[in-house]
């Protein structure tokens, strides 16, 4: 009997917009909209490449995907699905805006039991918009189980999952027992694979499990009291230098004054 | 009680004494006190230490698990700050912060954030600032459960010196943990040259370098200069460079006189780690990359052209 794996994915403004885009709305307190597309988050992808790996291998039997979020995110559920995720649940917080991570860690964590049955769930580290880095540890927490952060890569051997993982000064190989929530860096090894063409056609047509708060037991008022915080204002920090550009075509030329200038401003 | 919390050793590290700043502007104008939390091997040591920072009280749990796993730390801090009485308790944002901060609050029954980078008391209320978007906005949050269990960034806060005095300390029995989760094998991160974190002089390489044969380029020039070689995420993905050398948000937070970006967009992600250079030299065939809004110095050239240059310039000009 191999795992069942569920992935905790996100959908984020395009963390690679550039910071003279970087707008903040009206309220002061969120990105101003339509400054940049969504994407799947990048360590959510390692997370999902993670998953998919131990399906390669024989070790987990079935990867789903789970998201709380508006339904736009359906898009990087289908993502999911198109690299061949099993099934793809979508809890619909839309009317709950601005989650914070004790409010998504809970959802999640009552998604998790209600997919039933799941063995292992990976996270990404950090998700690359609000930059928390807390709902994987807080689902741990929540569900009850260990956690082993910062895995680059999973193996099952014999009921025991080998985890090489980013340890304080190199790797380490940890061992561990399901069930067990692991966090994900990223590492050459766990880049997301692209779908193969019929794959992202299929994954057109493949259902989404869509379930709301409610039906995990969370109405809106006690979903409101779970936050551990509150955003006051957003504020956009200022960092530019005067660039002083060392000109010429020749090569030697342009190494030797900038040898020269930073000799002069004593940085060597 | 403002706690101070960390790993204990002989010296109260840099990142620690950072936390000394924090914990004293909080405990000013909060009209609360500081202590200090030790879980670990000479957790002993690291307290009485935090005397000499003006801290009067502290606890230390001599923790000597041989698992590896983080939960025996974790329920071990959770046990200190319970003991402490701990409304605030403060964490460096590396790499034990960064897997503890989170949970510690949750077993605490408090409210987590990470990367601080400051902090102010208004009305008796703490706001606590930190980068969002990849450091593109700052957010000022308030936490609403207590304790506020919050990982600073390095480098944000001014490191507090040391003076003198005498903590005293409370030396509690470490609560064992069995968690079956084992590190079996450890591997050392490369290491001729100096740490990364306290390289005078840093030489990056991002995805413009276009494969592992220019991080050789890097490592030459860094070691002509005394320097460490760092990567953007984006090179440590293509495999061209390990893990541990990225810098950024998610990697090292470095502080050189100099800092080489060559190949390396600017991401806000990856300038993140870079606030503290002095300087930085940004080597890009764009001359729109956003990394020259923040260096001191630019080339715009192709790195194949200028690098066996530049090296040939250092090694007359050190000759
Ligand atoms: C949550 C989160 C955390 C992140 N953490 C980090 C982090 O810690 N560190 C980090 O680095 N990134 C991090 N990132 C990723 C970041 O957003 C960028 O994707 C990444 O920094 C880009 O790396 P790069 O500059 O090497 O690549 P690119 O953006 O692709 O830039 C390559 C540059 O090389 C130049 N170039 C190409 N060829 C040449 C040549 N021959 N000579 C000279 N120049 C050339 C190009 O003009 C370009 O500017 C994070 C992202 C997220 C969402
Ligand atoms: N709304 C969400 N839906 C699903 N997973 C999430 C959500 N928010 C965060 N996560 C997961 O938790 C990780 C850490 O997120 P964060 O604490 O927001 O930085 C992300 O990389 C995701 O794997």
């Amino acid at each position: 009997m191999g795992l069942h794996v569920a992935v905790l994915i996100k959908q984020v403004l395009d963390p690679e917009v550039p910071a003279a885009r970087f707008q903040i709305d009206a309220s002061g307190k969120r990105p101003a909209a339509g400054i940049a597309g969504e994407v799947l988050g990048p360590y959510e992808r390692n997370a999902l490449e993670v998953a998919l790996q131990l399906k390669d291998a024989g070790a987990a039997e079935k990867v789903s995907v789970i998201t709380a979020d508006g339904q736009e995110a359906v898009e990087s559920l289908r993502k999911a699905l198109a690299v061949r995720a099993d099934q793809a649940v979508l809890v619909d917080t839309s009317g709950h805006d601005d989650l914070d991570p004790a409010q998504t860690a809970e959802i999640l964590a009552r998604a998790v039991e209600k997919l039933g049955g799941v063995d292992l769930v990976v996270a990404g580290r950090q998700a690359g918009d609000w930059d928390h880095g807390q709902v994987g540890y807080l689902v741990a927490e929540r569900l009850g189980w260990p956690c082993v952060s910062l895995v680059q890569r999973a193996e099952l051997d014999g009921g025991v999952l080998r985890l090489t993982r980013q340890g304080p000064d190199g790797r380490e190989v940890v061992e561990a027992r399901p069930p067990l929530v692991v966090t994900v860096t990223n590492d050459e090894r766990n880049v997301l694979r692209l779908p193969r063409v019929q794959d992202l056609m299929a994954s057109r047509r493949q259902p989404i499990t869509q379930w709301s708060p409610a039906d995990l037991g969370l109405d809106a008022a006690a979903l409101a009291d779970l936050a551990g915080g509150e955003v006051l204002r957003l504020r956009i920090p200022e960092r530019e230098s005067q660039c002083e550009f060392i000109s010429g075509d020749d090569p030697a030329e342009v190494a030797a004054t900038l040898v020269r200038r930073l000799k002069e401003l004593k940085l060597l | 009680m403002i706690v101070i919390a960390g790993r204990g050793g002989q010296e109260l590290s840099r990142a620690q004494r950072e936390l000394v700043t924090v914990a004293r502007r909080l405990a000013g104008d909060l009209g609360s006190q500081v202590a200090y939390l030790a879980v670990g091997p000479e957790a002993e040591a690291a307290a009485r230490r935090a005397g000499a920072f003006g801290i009067g009280r502290a606890v230390a749990i001599e923790l000597n698990d041989a698992s590896g796993a983080v939960e025996p730390i974790i329920e071990n801090l959770a046990q200190g700050a319970r003991r402490l009485g701990a409304s605030v308790v403060l964490l460096a944002a590396d790499h034990l912060g960064v897997q503890a901060g989170p949970r510690l609050a949750a077993r605490l029954g408090g409210s987590a954030l990470n990367d601080a980078v400051d902090v102010r008391v208004e009305d008796g209320r703490v706001i606590w600032t930190r980068p969002v978007f990849g450091g593109k906005a700052l957010a000022d949050v308030v936490l609403r459960r207590s304790p506020a269990v919050v990982t600073v960034r390095s480098g944000a806060f001014e490191a507090a010196e040391e003076g003198a005095g005498e903590a005293a300390v409370d030396v509690l029995e470490a609560v064992a943990v069995d968690t079956a989760v084992r590190v079996v094998q450890r591997e050392e991160g490369r290491q001729e040259g100096p740490r990364l974190e306290e390289a005078r002089v840093v030489v990056s390489g991002g995805r413009g370098l276009g494969g592992p044969e220019g991080f050789q380029r890097l490592a030459e020039l860094a070691e002509l200069l005394g320097g460490a070689v760092g990567a953007s995420l984006a090179a440590v993905d293509e495999g061209w460079a390990p893990p541990e050398w990225q810098v950024g948000q998610t990697g090292k937070m470095v502080a050189p006189d100099v800092y080489f970006a060559v190949g390396i967009s600017g991401a806000s992600q990856h300038l993140a780690g870079i606030s503290g250079a002095k300087a930085v030299v940004a080597i890009n065939k764009n001359p729109d990359a956003p990394i020259f809004k923040v260096a001191r110095l630019g080339v715009v050239m192709e790195y194949e052209k200028l690098l066996p240059a530049l090296i040939e310039a250092v090694k007359r000009e050190l000759a």
